[in-house]
């Protein structure tokens, strides 16, 4: 099964800009569950210097310069993606391994969990305060599966939380996304990624779009797909095993993953820092699209 | 006991503490040999001569401006530094143990930093927990892969250490980010060869410069592969910063250029120095900010110390930083127990000097030992974050902290190390003119020679500010010492190679940053508004003293419009002025006694206009080029600074102590403006500061004009504010030397507007003006016309256009002179905009940077 993802980012400037600084990570990268056919970045006005390189996470990134004075700039990537199959005895439903296990397992040093261990630490994005360590406890009963253990965490914040997009910004604290039970996906992940850190487990966030499906005989519309975050939970035997709280479901077809870290910070789509004194306006469209 | 020397009376307070190493008296009261050495020295100059020159330390400190700023107080901008006039000494044979150690701990920290953004083979190989690492911030996953070329990523290392009670040297921290204070140990040195130099003879004292001379060599070598003669800069996070002076101090001895983050830029993956005349390449950079700041763009995004694209510049091997960001993970307390293993796995032998003994709490073993010996053991993170001091003292906690502490460490054990508390040694200090034992610890500084490294062979000593307090930092007081590396037998040792007493201004290279540039430009303006301000407000208080005397009508409408001249000119509003809407306010009352306003306006310093308020103004702007003054500008700055400081005591009553301070404040001034005027070279510095001079000059006579002389009074009134504008600008003389006539409107207009010959004049600010601004370089390309010179072509043509006659006549109902007032306010515009003109061409670095607001998910539709 292919996909292509266009995904568009405008920046509209009040006051015209001499010098940007960006960094663009937006090219989906191939893992055991996709391979990205190609990606191509479109950049406008030409950028004067433009380098691709891997981060500390082999997330595909990159970056560029404008240094001439522009009033506008646009970062167009469109990429194609063919969506793997993982064959059945990976599938982690079948995975008994219980989560107290997973946590004296990746207390110890092997060579293969040394790149696993380093999603375990708080970062100051998935904070845990009190209140989340308990909403966590409820999912993890004695001796059960990790699996089991971290569907159940995803259904709950699904069922408890209210997605109402405008009432957090990337800012906002993660106690607060806790207490008023809202926000977005990101928030979502972050609040789940938090949980499972501290009951000492390995997650980690992943950034990616999940393709919208109109309802029957209704045409799609262009630009209605979304940017989209959920995370992902090491299991033993399993590997990285993704689960999406804000749609309550184990990601197959729909989603496509652009790269994943430690949290938002980590895998921000575009970053960027511009020599100016004006506003800027902001405009975003992702329009993705099953080819076969 | 003590038997060698004629035992002085100065030593007679000298109490060891028996249960603690003494560096001055060994075990058996003697004192030990090279001490032994120091005091054969030190003796022969007595008593009273040591106290004597113990001031004059405190005295030449002060002059050379050497401070340390404290954070958090925003008031005292600059704390005075102090040293000790008996130094630290070390033994010959003692030192050459601890140099090799220190060499081989570099080294070992060295290959640890780039295993650490390298292979990783440490934590790979189970000799380094990955949560030691991984969980300390100043791990900076961003730069994993940058490396310097050559042996060395880690050029610069510096290390504290102090005696253990049974006489062994420790390391106690490393210091590997950007390390302080090697700048302070050099001026310690200077100050103490200036004024000790007797000493220093009979003495093998070694010397500083070999450091300082593989450091330069070192950063060439580092730039030799971008450029032939490289530009190196030193990367400062400004005036505010507590070590700001040695940054400064460095520059200028070094030659390096200082610069803030905003007086760089990248750009085509270079970076590039903004200067007056266009863009530098910059080719090597010493960091004096922190990792994090480095590079807003992908480091800390709000950070405006950095610069943005750094990062990229440095993978690309464009640029060489010393020491690379990175390098603060190896400030790292959880490090000290697993270097002997280290150690062990590079090199296959033991460390050559022990590490203060440390248990990472990461581990169950350790854990347990920390958690049931809290109370013996000082407690520490593995990073130091913002709060600077996190050494906690297990045994001065309550029950309640001590189990708050254990819940946190239980918590979170891989952020914790529990490490042995260990007594400092007590070393002889000079305290009130007394000998006593105070507690100390010492800083030496190793830069990478290429091959291995040198360390400076000396350093810098802190000592407790009480006999037996164990916490010794320069941000909680307590003093310096010079370190002496020193031999028993006697012979010589020169001061130090004379190029290394010199301030070499040859930082600028005739370069100026032009963050550099916009700071000499206000303090241009700042000492003309100072000036001003000050001899207007002595002319006023005069007149008014005299007119107390004499109590006619003219001379109460006289005091009454200086007054309110005095509010317009310092722009005190309401002041001694009415309001504009004819509303109820207490400028009568404050007519009829105006010394409490005077005053406030005169030493208010959160009153924006004040004299003070300048005054505070003046001497920031001052602080932050302070490699631009001469020794003996700074003798002069200092003395202002003294009298200022102590002002709001004198304050009671008198006039005559009022006008006393200003005296004394318009003679340092103008002491101030001579001495730059014979000092600095006739550079672009020097075209700043004098440019500020002028357009202060222009916009501040403007005003007074408009103050004093637009309205018409009586014929007598008239003429004393005509004598007080003189006055306050001092050409009453010149008045009189060329006209031999009393005073009349149209010849004190021709005096003070038009007179090209009179050093005060509107035309003569704006010829200088015009001539400085044509020998700036051109910044625009091929663009000829420059908007400034626009607007000064304006400004002629407004002076051109009329004269004195012209300017005095009155309007119908002869209660103003119209035309000098409309005269004069379009001359301040075209003034103001002279100056923003200026400012837009030349100060680049105004345009800031400034973080993109990225995608957002929160901003889109859920899935569905």
């Amino acid at each position: 099964m292919y996909h292509r993802v266009i995904h568009i980012t405008d920046y509209i400037y009040e006051v015209p800009v001499s010098l940007c600084h960006n960094i663009v990570r937006l090219i989906p990268r191939s893992t055991n569950k996709q391979f990205c056919k190609k990606s191509v970045v479109s950049i406008n006005p030409e950028p004067d210097v433009l380098l691709e390189y891997e981060d500390f996470y082999g997330n595909r990134l990159v970056y560029f310069t404008i240094e001439k004075e522009h009033k506008k700039l646009s970062v167009r990537v469109t990429s194609e993606i063919e969506k793997l199959s993982p064959s059945n005895e990976q599938l982690p439903q079948n995975n008994r391994i219980t989560w107290e296990e997973v946590c004296r397992l990746t207390s110890t040093i092997t060579p293969e969990l040394t790149e696993v261990k380093q999603f375990i630490a708080a970062t100051p994005m998935t904070m845990a305060d009190e209140a989340i360590v308990a909403y966590a406890i409820t999912s993890f009963t004695p001796g059960r599966s990790l699996f089991e253990a971290s569907k159940n965490l995803m259904q709950r914040i699904f069922a408890d939380f209210k997605f109402q997009s405008g009432f957090t910004t990337i800012s906002t604290p993660l106690s607060l996304v806790m207490k008023e039970r809202k926000g977005v996906c990101q928030d979502f992940a972050h609040l789940a990624i938090a949980c499972l850190r501290s009951m000492g487990l390995p997650a980690r966030y992943m950034s990616g779009y999940i393709e919208t499906i109109p309802p029957p005989g209704v045409e799609k519309l262009v630009g209605v797909d979304a940017s989209h975050a959920w995370f992902a939970v090491y299991i033993p035997g399993a590997g990285w095993v993704d689960f999406d709280p804000t749609n309550n479901l184990l990601p197959s077809d729909q989603h496509i993953t652009i790269g994943w870290g430690r949290d938002y910070a980590d895998i921000t789509p575009l970053r960027g820092v511009i020599m100016s004194s004006g506003r800027h306006e902001l405009k975003v469209s992702v329009d993705v699209r099953r080819l076969s | 006991m003590i038997s060698n020397i004629r035992s002085g009376s100065i030593l007679q307070h000298y109490l060891s503490n028996q249960y603690s190493y003494d560096e001055m008296l060994g075990k058996d009261g003697n004192l030990r040999p090279h001490w032994e050495a120091f005091f054969n020295s030190f003796n022969q100059l007595g008593d009273g001569e040591i106290g004597s020159r113990n001031t004059e330390i405190s005295r030449l400190l002060k002059e050379n401006g050497v401070t340390y700023n404290i954070y958090g107080d925003s008031r005292v901008l600059n704390r005075d530094w102090n040293v000790d006039a008996i130094p630290f000494l070390i033994s010959k044979e003692e030192w050459e143990k601890a140099e090799a150690a220190l060499k081989q701990r570099a080294e070992l920290l060295n290959l640890l930093l780039q295993d650490i953004y390298g292979e990783q083979k440490l934590i790979k190989n189970g000799i380094v927990p990955l949560e030691l690492i991984y969980n300390h911030a100043g791990f900076l996953r961003q730069c994993a892969g940058i490396k310097l070329p050559g042996k060395h990523s880690l050029v610069l290392y510096s290390a504290d250490m102090a005696r253990s009670p049974d006489g062994k040297l420790w390391i106690i921290s490393d210091r590997t980010q950007a390390p302080s204070g090697s700048g302070y140990a050099l001026e310690n040195r200077t100050v103490m060869t200036r004024v000790l130099p007797e000493l220093f003879s009979g003495l093998k004292v070694r010397h500083l410069s070999p450091y300082f001379d593989t450091l330069n060599n070192s950063l060439n070598e580092l730039g030799a592969r971008h450029h032939q003669n490289p530009r190196i800069v030193i990367l400062t996070p400004g005036p505010g910063n507590e070590t700001y002076f040695e940054h400064s101090y460095l520059s200028s001895h070094l030659g390096y250029t200082l610069v803030q983050g905003n007086d760089l830029m990248v750009k085509h993956n270079f970076v590039w120095l903004k200067t007056l005349g266009g863009l530098e390449k910059v080719d090597v950079i010493i960091r004096r900010i922190d990792d994090i700041y480095c590079d807003p763009l992908e480091l800390k995004a709000d950070s405006q110390l950095g610069v943005a694209g750094l990062l990229q510049v440095i993978r690309s091997g464009n640029v060489s930083i010393a020491n690379p960001p990175g390098s603060s993970i190896l400030e790292n307390p959880g490090l000290m127990p697993f270097l002997q293993h280290i150690s062990k796995h590079f090199f296959g032998t033991d460390l050559l000097m022990p590490t203060i003994a440390s248990w990472w709490c990461g581990q169950p073993k350790e854990l347990k030992y920390v958690l049931n010996n809290i109370q013996s053991l000082v407690i520490k993170k593995i990073f130091r974050g913002t709060s600077r001091s996190t050494s906690i003292d297990g045994g001065s906690l309550s029950a309640n902290q001590l189990n708050e502490l254990k819940l946190q460490i239980s918590k979170y054990p891989f952020m914790y190390v529990g490490q042995e508390k260990i007594g400092l040694s007590s070393t002889p200090s000079l305290v009130d003119g007394k000998i006593e034992p105070r507690k100390t610890i010492f800083r030496s500084f190793l830069v990478s020679n290429g091959d291995s490294y040198t360390a400076m062979a000396g350093g810098l000593s802190r000592t407790s500010s009480d006999a037996l307090n164990f916490i010794v930092s320069n941000q909680s007081g307590g003093h310096s010492k010079d370190t002496w590396i020193i031999s028993p037998e006697p012979g010589n040792s020169s001061a130090i190679p004379k190029k290394y007493q010199e301030r070499i201004h040859a930082a600028s290279n005739g370069i100026l940053p032009s963050n550099t540039a916009e700071n000499l430009f206000w303090v241009g303006r700042y000492t003309e508004r100072l000036l001003g301000n000050a001899r207007f407000h002595r002319t006023v208080i005069q007149s008014i003293t005299q007119g107390n005397r004499l109590m006619t009508d003219n001379d109460i409408k006289t005091e009454q419009n200086l007054l309110k001249a005095l509010t317009h000119y310092t722009f005190t509003y309401p002041g001694f002025v009415e309001d504009e809407e004819g509303e109820e306010n207490d400028n009568e009352e404050k007519l009829k006694n105006p010394w409490p306003e005077l005053r406030d306006i005169l030493f208010n310093e959160e009153r924006a206009g004040s004299l003070k308020y300048d005054f505070l103004l003046f001497i920031k702007a001052v602080h932050a080029v302070r490699d631009h003054w001469s020794i003996d500008t700074w003798r002069v700055l200092r003395g202002m600074e003294e009298a200022w400081s102590s002002v709001k005591d004198i304050l009671k009553p008198g006039h005559l102590k009022m006008q006393h301070v200003l005296d004394s404040l318009i003679t340092s001034v103008v002491a101030f403006i001579g001495l730059n005027r014979e000092s600095i070279s006739r550079e672009q510095g020097w075209l700043m500061l004098d440019m500020g001079r002028k357009i202060e000059q222009c916009l501040l006579l403007s005003s007074m004009l408009r103050a004093t002389l637009v309205n018409k009074y009586d014929d007598e009134v008239d003429y004393n504010l005509q004598e007080a504008l003189l006055i306050s600008n001092e050409c009453l003389v010149n008045f009189r030397y060329k006209y031999r006539s009393l005073l009349q409107l149209p010849l004190v207009l021709e005096l003070m507007i038009f007179d090209p010959n009179n050093p005060r004049s509107l035309v003569y600010q704006l010829d200088r003006l015009k001539k400085n601004l044509g020998n700036l370089p051109k910044v625009m390309g091929d663009q000829t016309i420059l908007p400034h010179d626009i607007l000064i072509a304006e400004a002629y043509s407004l002076l051109k256009h009329t004269d004195k006659e012209k300017l005095s006549l009155l309007d119908k109902e002869a209660a103003q002179h119209i035309k000098l007032d409309d005269f004069l306010s379009k001359m301040y515009e075209l003034l103001s905009g002279i100056q923003s003109a200026i400012s837009k061409t030349y100060f680049i670095h105004a345009q800031s940077q400034k973080q993109l607001f990225s995608t957002s998910q929160s901003d889109e539709d859920p899935a569905e």
